[in-house]
């Protein structure tokens, strides 16, 4: 076999290994998770790890499902960001998992245990479609299963209110997935195609694509939660089981956003105008102001975190005229990519953090984590390094994203971006500091729980991650831009 | 006009009104069957669209036939939600619009 053939084989892997233990995991819903669940995230990670490489040193990888072409086939395609994308998937999905196997069985109602493995798998699998998708259709079907399989994930937590967050979560999965359907359909009337490099090089600027695109993005732009059709995000990633929180806002979230990215910068890049793009840019800017302003307001510590979400979200909307229409289209996308990482690595360590706090002064109050400091330094630690990240100070990964932003902002002269990035960023720093102030009031009035250590462990792992982007980010950047169509937004 | 226009158009109406319903209504078994009417209408539009243009084609009605699967699974899943609300609450709305 050669390398290439090699290469290409490992791509569909990546979506089955998931896949098969979901199936697996449903069969034998309760028959000692450990022995079954570890060698699946193994596999997983190796199997990205494995196509990440192939990728890095022989360039993008294609896959056609069963041999058949296209229009009727189903191709794969692994380029730097789709590779890149699942190894982070596969690392941050086994944070999550071993986060959970850790938890106390008895803390939980039982029926939940039942469906989240078989939920938790086809919601790897899932993503996993969308990043290796590489037509408008697949894109769809990889959404809607992720949609389905985030929306149970919400509801097994139980409750009135994780049912309603769930249904809410639910029916603007559903507007936002018919929006881009219609979008969809609209495009395959115009042009006959619906893969992604055969639509750049026949797509005309006319009516029929620009109501198609305006749908494409609309829909797009409410499963990714962008300001102001951001309400369902902060009830669902609240009230989720703390390693389901940690999936939905580390990597959900940006798989609608990926679809986004790829269709402007595809097909919709020499058609897209620049009004559009900063239309979208100044929502984004929104939502970091917004977002930011209400994660200052909660009272509750997890609903502090998805709020954070929306906010940070912002940055990557930001990011999209820099790319489309600025003048230094590549350091905007290092920064984007970056952002897109550093960003899943440390909102998952920031909710294992605040799910382990939450567990140790059993309440979810904000107000309640007095006395923290003493008790649980190794979580509040995670926290904090997660918090740095986000915030964008030196040294971490969020410094390093935010930094390129700003260049690529400065390239162009767009103050306009510059204050909001900055502004961003002080907001960050102002809800991170009140998790800190009221963890470091000493006279604490409540008993503290033991939780697992490895809870700890996992969440500074990821933390961690989250600040050694800024250090080494370097060869991971080289190989995202490997297959992205960065030749065509040069203007 | 081709009859396959006509299909087209009359999905394109069929969304919006769909639209307009799934929006204005709180009640969530309306928002559902408003969902659904929405999915019938894009497919509808999707099958007669492109095969105004292209004549017959097996592509979108291929598409179509898995949006079906989507759209019943999806369906599903909202009515057991649903189920379990009204076991839990006695309510049909949820609670930020229940108030209109």
């Amino acid at each position: 076999m050669s390398e290439s053939e090699f290469a290409s084989a490992l791509v569909p892997l990546v979506i089955v290994i998931p896949l098969a233990w979901a199936v697996l995991c449903l069969l034998r819903p309760r028959h000692r998770p450990a022995l079954l669940l570890l060698p699946g995230l193994l596999l997983w990670m190796t199997a990205s790890g494995m196509l990440w490489l192939s990728v890095a040193s022989d360039g993008l990888a294609l896959h056609l499902l069963g041999g058949w072409t296209e229009p009727l086939g189903i191709s794969l395609r692994a380029d730097g960001l789709a590779s890149t994308m699942c190894v982070l998937t596969s690392l941050i999905a086994s944070a999550c998992g071993v986060y959970r196997l850790l938890t106390p069985p008895d803390d939980e109602p039982s029926e939940s245990h039942r469906w989240f493995w078989p939920l938790f798998f086809m919601l790897g699998a899932a993503l996993n479609v969308i990043w290796l998708a590489s037509d408008l259709f697949n894109m769809y079907v990889g959404l809607e299963l992720l949609g389905l399989s985030s929306v149970g994930l919400v509801a097994i937590s139980g409750g009135e209110q994780a049912l309603s967050a769930a249904l809410r979560y639910l029916l603007a999965a559903l507007l936002g997935s018919l929006a881009y359907l219609l979008g969809v359909a609209l495009l395959y009337a115009a042009y006959g195609t619906l893969a992604l490099s055969t639509l750049a090089g026949v797509i005309t600027a006319d009516n029929i694509t620009y109501v198609a695109l305006a749908l494409i993005t609309i829909g797009l732009c409410l499963k990714t939660a962008l300001f102001p059709l951001h309400g369902w995000l902060p009830p669902a990633h609240g009230v989720a089981l703390t390693p389901v929180s940690a999936l939905l806002s580390a990597l959900v979230v940006k798989a609608s956003f990926v679809m986004l990215l790829r269709i402007w910068i595809g097909p919709g890049a020499d058609v897209i105008t620049r009004t559009f793009a900063q239309g979208i840019g100044v929502l984004g800017a929104g939502a970091i102001l917004w977002g930011g302003w209400q994660a200052l307001h909660s009272t509750e510590l997890k609903s502090l975190v998805a709020h954070s979400t929306v906010a940070q979200l912002g940055y990557l909307f930001v990011a999209l005229p820099l790319l489309m229409s600025g003048a230094a289209p590549g350091i905007a996308w290092d920064g984007l990519m970056l952002q897109i990482t550093s960003h899943a690595f440390a909102k998952s360590a920031m909710f294992l953090a605040s799910g382990t706090l939450i567990a140790a002064v059993s309440s979810g109050r904000v107000e309640s984590l007095h006395g923290v400091t003493r008790h649980m330094p190794l979580a509040l630690f995670a926290f904090g390094l997660a918090g740095v990240s986000l915030m964008g100070l030196p040294p971490s990964g969020g410094f390093s994203a935010k930094w390129m932003l700003l260049q690529s902002a400065l390239a162009g002269g767009e103050w306009h971006w510059v204050a909001v990035l900055l502004g961003g960023g002080l907001l960050t720093a102002g809800y991170v500091f009140r998790v800190f102030r009221a963890s470091f009031v000493a006279d604490a009035d409540h008993r503290f729980d033991k939780t697992p250590l490895g809870w700890d462990v996992i969440a500074l792992m990821l933390a961690g991650a989250s600040i050694l982007l800024g250090f080494a980010s370097t060869p991971m950047l080289s190989v995202m831009r490997i297959g992205a169509p960065l030749a065509g937004l040069v203007r | 006009m081709s009859r396959e226009l006509w299909f087209a158009l009359i999905g394109a109406m069929l969304f919006a009104l769909a639209l307009g319903a799934f929006l204005s209504h709180t009640h969530l078994l309306r928002r559902l069957l408003a969902f659904n009417i929405m999915g019938t209408g894009s497919f509808l539009l999707m099958v007669g669209l492109s095969q105004d243009t292209r004549g017959p084609d097996p592509i979108p009605q291929a598409l179509v036939l898995t949006g079906i699967v989507v759209a019943v699974a999806s369906t599903a899943l909202a009515l057991i939600l649903l189920r379990r609300w009204f076991a839990a609450t006695g309510a049909a709305t949820l609670p930020e619009d229940s108030t209109e």
